[in-house]
C-alpha cells in the first residue's frame, strides 16, 4: 500500500503546498494561459478579490516572505521596531519577485502597511499601487456608500490599465465563484471543528493558502477535493485540547510554529488566519435588483468579522472571541501576535480581560513570520494543554 | 506639542500667556463636574475643537496629558503601570502613559485630577493607534464613543466622495451625538463665528512659521514650535484668547526679526546661528531641555518641522472657512500632516528644505508611532537625493525614558554637525 493510498487527502496537500511554495510560478502561468491578464497582489486582511475576478484579474493574496527569505536590503528600510512583514514585503519586492504582478493594493491595517503602499509607490514606479480604505462607520448610507465609491475608483484605476469594466453580468459571476468558495471554507471549517482528529489546523490553513494565487473556482475545487478525502480518513480522535487562536491577523506564523502548537496538544479548531478569505461570515447575498457592488460593499459592513484592524462600534471588545469558544467548543484560547503589531497588540488586554471574565483559560506568545525557533513556544503550548486537561477553566 | 515649560527654561512673554491659559483650561477642569459642563476626550490630529467648544463642552486630549508626563518624569512609572496591567512592551508609549496615568488617579499636569469623560470622540485621523486607544479606553470608562472615520489622502488629493464621507458622518452620526451627551443643539452660526477666529489664529500663525525666511531665523521651529502650537492644537482654536495669543506672539516675532536676534532657547537667546535645519519626527519629551540644548549649543535652528504641522498644515493654505462649517471641519481633518501620504509627505519636507534654505534634514524616529516611523529611511534617501543636503537620523521614544539614550544621542548629533561645518568649509563632499 503507498503512502497516498493511506491518506487520501496526501495529494490534495501536496499540490496545496505545491501552490504555495511556487505561488509566482502559478501567476505566471496564468498569465500565459491568460494573455493580457493582470495580477494583482494584495496585502493580508481583506481586499474584495471578487472585485478583481469579476474585472478579468487574478487576486494574489500576498503574505511577505515567511520564513523562507533572508532579509538583507528590506532591513535597511525600516527600524528595528518595526513588525517583519513589511521587510520581508520590499525585500522580495527588490529581488524582483512580485516583477510578474503589475500592481499591489494595500487595504487599510495598520499605519505600517499604510505607509508601506506609499513606499511602493515610490519603489515601483511603473507599477499600479493602490491604498484601499476600508470604513471604519458601518452605516450603509454613510460608510456603504464610501466603501463602493472606494471599490469604483480601484476597478476603474485598473481598467485604465487593461482590466474588464466592472459590469453587473461580470460581479454576477464572480459573486457566485466567490459564494461557492465561501461554502466550501465553512465546510472545511465545520470538518475542522467537528472531527479535528481528520483535519488539522495546519492543514486547514495549508488548503485556504493554496487559494493565494488561483482564481475562486479552481479554490473551491481544491477545498471540497481536499474535505472529501478528509472525511474518508481513517483517524481516531486523539486526547488534544481544543483551541481558538487569535492574533494572527496579518503577519502570519511560520506553518511550521502551527504544527508545533498541534504536535504540543492543541487542536487548532478556530483562528483568524488569512482574514482575506474570511472576512465576509456567510455567503454575500445578491439583490435580485440593484448594484452588486454594493451589496458587496455592505457585506463588509454586515457580514464583517471582527478584527483587529476594525473598530468595534457597539459591542465589548473579546465577546466575539468569548461567543467564538462558546460556539465551536474550545477549552481555550491562544493569543499569538506578531511582534511590535500594533492593532494585535493593543487589543490583546481587551481580549485577556473579556476571556478571564467569561472564565477561559489563554496563553499569549509573540511570533513573527521567520520565528526559527518553536522549543519555547512548544513548552508553553503543552504547559497550556496540561493545565487546560487538569483544570479546565481554572487553569 | 507643550503648553508648559520647566522653570529652569527662559521663557518668551507669549510662553507665560500660554502658561496662564492652560493653567485656566485646567482649573474648568478641575470643577467641570461641579460646574455641569460635559467633557469630550479627543486627539490632536484632526480635532473638532470649534464643534466642542460651540456645545460648552471642555476637550482633554490625552496626548497631551501623556507628554506632560513626559516632560514632568512621570511618565515611566505610567507606563510600567500599564504593562503590568498587560499591555505589550512593543506599542505606543502615549497609550500606555495615558492608561497608567488612569489607573494612577488621572492626575493631569497641574497635579489636579482630570474628570472622567462624558464623551470619547474619536476623531480617526493619520493614526491608527487612536482607534485602539479609545476602543481601551472606552472599557476603563464606560462613556459612549463618538467615531469620525476620516479617509487617508493616498493619492495626495481630497475627492468629493471623502469630502462627503466626513461630513455625513459629522452630521448624521458625530453632532447628533454630542448634541445628546451635551445636552443641547448645536447653534451654526456660533460655530461659525468660532470657524472665523480659527481662521484669525491660523494667518498669524503662518506668518510665525514663514519667519523662518529670515537668516538668522528668529523662531525654532520645532522646540520652539511646539509651544506656537500647544493653543490652536489644542483647547483654544476657535477662541478670542487664541486670536490674542498669535497676535502676540507674531508681534513677539516680527521684534526678533527687527533687532535680527536668533530664536529663543532654554538657555536665552540663540547667540550665532550655524545650522539651519528642517526635522521629521516628533520630539522626545521625557528630556526635551537636553535634546533641545544638544541642538541650540552647536548653534543648529529648525527651521521647520513636520512634527508642528500634525494638526493642521495651514502654512499650505488651509484655513477655516465659517461659510461652510462641516465641509471645512472635513477638509481640516483629511489635512492634518500624518493623514497624508508617504510620498506627499517627502514632497512637503523638500518644500521646506528648500523654503527655509535649510543646510541640513534630521529625522528623529520614534519607537512608538509607526504613523510617522515607518518609512522614514526611505524619505532620508529620497530626500538626499533630491536636495543635495545631508541627512541625520537618531531614535528614540515619546515619554518611554528608555529610549531616550542621551549619550548615544548626543553623539550622532554632534558627528552630524561636524559634517555639516566640513561641508560649509568645503571639506566634505
Amino acid at each position: 500500500m503507498t503512502e497516498h493510498q493511506r491518506d487520501p487527502a496526501q495529494p490534495i496537500l501536496e499540490k496545496a503546498q505545491a501552490l504555495v511554495d511556487d505561488m509566482f510560478d502559478v501567476v505566471a502561468a496564468w498569465k500565459k494561459a491568460n494573455p493580457g491578464g493582470l495580477a494583482v497582489g494584495h496585502m493580508p486582511i481583506y481586499t474584495p478579490r471578487v472585485i478583481l475576478e469579476a474585472i478579468g484579474i487574478l487576486p494574489v493574496a500576498i503574505f511577505g516572505g515567511g520564513d523562507q527569505v533572508d532579509i538583507i536590503r528590506g532591513d535597511s528600510y525600516f527600524q528595528s521596531y518595526i513588525c517583519q512583514i513589511p521587510r520581508s514585503t520590499i525585500e522580495l519586492g527588490l529581488l524582483g519577485r512580485y516583477d510578474v504582478l503589475d500592481g499591489m493594493i494595500f487595504p487599510s491595517i495598520c499605519d505600517v502597511i499604510r505607509n508601506l503602499g506609499g513606499m511602493w509607490t515610490l519603489l515601483f514606479k511603473d507599477k499600479y499601487s493602490a491604498y484601499l480604505d476600508l470604513p471604519q462607520n458601518f452605516n450603509k448610507s454613510i460608510g456603504g456608500k464610501f466603501y463602493a465609491s472606494e471599490l469604483r475608483r480601484i476597478a476603474t484605476e485598473l481598467g485604465v490599465r487593461g482590466a474588464k469594466p466592472l459590469t453587473n453580468e461580470g460581479l454576477a459571476t464572480a459573486l457566485l465563484n466567490e459564494n461557492a468558495r465561501r461554502a466550501a471554507m465553512a465546510s472545511l471549517d465545520k470538518l475542522r471543528m467537528d472531527e479535528p482528529w481528520k483535519v488539522a489546523g495546519s492543514e486547514a490553513y495549508l488548503i485556504a493558502r493554496a487559494g493565494s494565487a488561483i482564481m475562486a473556482k479552481e479554490h473551491t475545487a481544491l477545498i471540497n477535493d481536499f474535505v472529501a478525502a478528509a472525511k474518508a480518513r481513517q483517524t481516531r480522535p486523539v486526547d488534544n485540547v481544543r483551541v481558538v487562536l487569535r492574533g494572527a491577523f496579518c503577519e502570519q506564523p511560520p506553518i511550521a510554529l502551527i504544527r508545533s502548537l498541534e504536535k504540543a496538544g492543541c487542536d487548532i479548531v478556530d483562528d483568524d488566519f488569512q482574514l482575506g478569505m474570511r472576512t465576509i461570515e456567510g455567503p454575500i447575498v445578491t439583490p435580485e435588483n440593484g448594484e452588486l457592488l454594493v451589496a458587496i460593499a455592505n457585506a463588509f459592513l454586515t457580514q464583517g468579522r471582527h478584527c483587529a484592524s476594525r473598530y468595534i462600534d457597539e459591542d465589548e471588545k473579546g465577546l466575539d472571541v468569548v461567543k467564538r469558544v462558546r460556539e465551536v467548543g474550545a477549552d481555550g484560547v491562544i493569543f499569538a501576535a506578531a511582534s511590535f503589531c500594533d492593532p494585535a497588540l493593543l487589543d490583546q488586554p481587551m481580549i485577556e480581560a473579556a476571556l478571564t471574565r467569561a472564565k477561559i483559560p489563554f496563553t499569549s506568545f509573540k511570533f513573527s513570520e521567520n520565528t526559527g525557533q518553536f522549543q519555547v513556544i512548544r513548552e508553553q503550548a503543552g504547559a497550556f494543554s496540561d493545565a487546560v486537561k487538569l483544570w479546565g477553566s481554572e487553569a | 506639542m507643550s503648553t508648559e515649560v520647566r522653570d529652569e527654561a527662559q521663557k518668551d512673554h507669549s510662553q507665560q500667556t500660554q502658561k496662564r491659559m492652560m493653567a485656566e483650561h485646567f482649573n474648568k477642569l478641575e470643577t467641570a463636574k461641579a460646574d455641569g459642563k460635559k467633557v469630550v476626550y479627543t486627539f490632536v490630529p484632526g480635532n473638532i475643537t470649534e464643534l466642542i467648544l460651540a456645545l460648552d463642552m471642555l476637550p482633554v486630549l490625552p496626548e497631551i496629558n501623556a507628554l506632560q508626563s513626559g516632560m514632568r518624569k512621570k511618565s515611566a512609572g505610567y507606563i510600567s503601570e500599564a504593562e503590568k496591567a498587560g499591555h505589550s512592551e512593543d506599542v505606543c508609549t502615549y497609550v500606555k502613559c495615558d492608561v497608567g496615568m488612569k489607573k494612577s488617579g488621572n492626575i493631569g499636569p497641574t497635579g489636579t485630577k482630570i474628570p472622567e469623560p462624558d464623551l470619547l470622540l474619536l476623531s480617526y485621523t493619520g493614526c491608527f493607534t487612536f482607534l485602539k486607544w479609545f476602543e481601551l479606553l472606552r472599557e476603563e470608562y464606560n462613556c459612549p464613543v463618538a467615531m469620525l472615520h476620516i479617509p487617508y489622502q493616498a493619492e495626495g488629493k481630497i475627492t468629493p466622495e471623502m469630502r462627503d464621507y466626513v461630513v455625513e458622518q459629522l452630521r448624521d452620526k458625530v453632532i447628533p451625538m454630542m448634541e445628546q451627551v451635551a445636552g443641547k443643539k448645536l447653534d451654526y452660526s456660533r460655530l461659525s463665528s468660532m470657524l472665523e477666529l480659527s481662521a484669525k489664529a491660523e494667518e498669524n500663525l503662518v506668518d510665525v512659521w514663514e519667519s523662518a525666511r529670515n537668516t538668522p531665523s528668529p523662531i525654532d521651529g520645532y522646540f520652539g514650535g511646539v509651544y506656537y502650537i500647544g493653543p490652536i492644537f489644542t483647547a483654544f482654536r476657535g477662541t478670542q484668547d487664541a486670536v490674542q495669543y498669535y497676535e502676540e506672539l507674531k508681534a513677539e516675532v516680527d521684534e526678533r526679526v527687527r533687532l535680527g536676534k536668533g530664536p529663543m532657547t532654554p538657555d536665552g537667546d540663540m547667540p550665532e546661528e550655524k545650522y539651519r535645519l528642517v526635522v521629521e519626527g516628533p520630539p522626545n519629551w521625557t528630556s526635551f531641555y537636553d535634546f533641545w540644548r544638544m541642538f541650540a549649543r552647536e548653534g543648529a535652528t529648525v527651521v521647520s518641522s513636520s512634527y508642528t504641522r500634525v494638526g493642521g498644515l495651514y502654512d499650505m493654505g488651509f484655513r477655516h472657512d465659517p461659510e461652510h462649517p462641516l465641509e471645512t471641519l472635513a477638509e481640516y481633518c483629511m489635512g492634518c500632516y500624518t493623514n497624508h501620504s508617504l510620498p506627499a509627505r517627502i514632497d512637503l519636507l523638500e518644500h521646506y528644505i528648500k523654503t527655509y534654505a535649510a543646510d541640513g534634514f534630521l529625522i528623529n524616529s520614534v519607537k512608538s508611532c509607526n504613523s510617522f516611523s515607518a518609512g522614514q529611511l526611505l524619505i532620508l534617501r529620497e530626500l538626499e537625493e533630491r536636495t543635495g543636503i545631508p541627512g541625520g537620523f537618531i531614535e528614540s521614544d515619546l515619554v518611554d525614558p528608555r529610549y531616550f539614550n542621551k549619550a548615544n544621542i548626543d553623539n550622532r548629533l554632534q558627528s552630524y554637525f561636524q559634517m555639516l561645518e566640513a561641508r560649509k568649509q568645503g571639506s566634505y563632499a
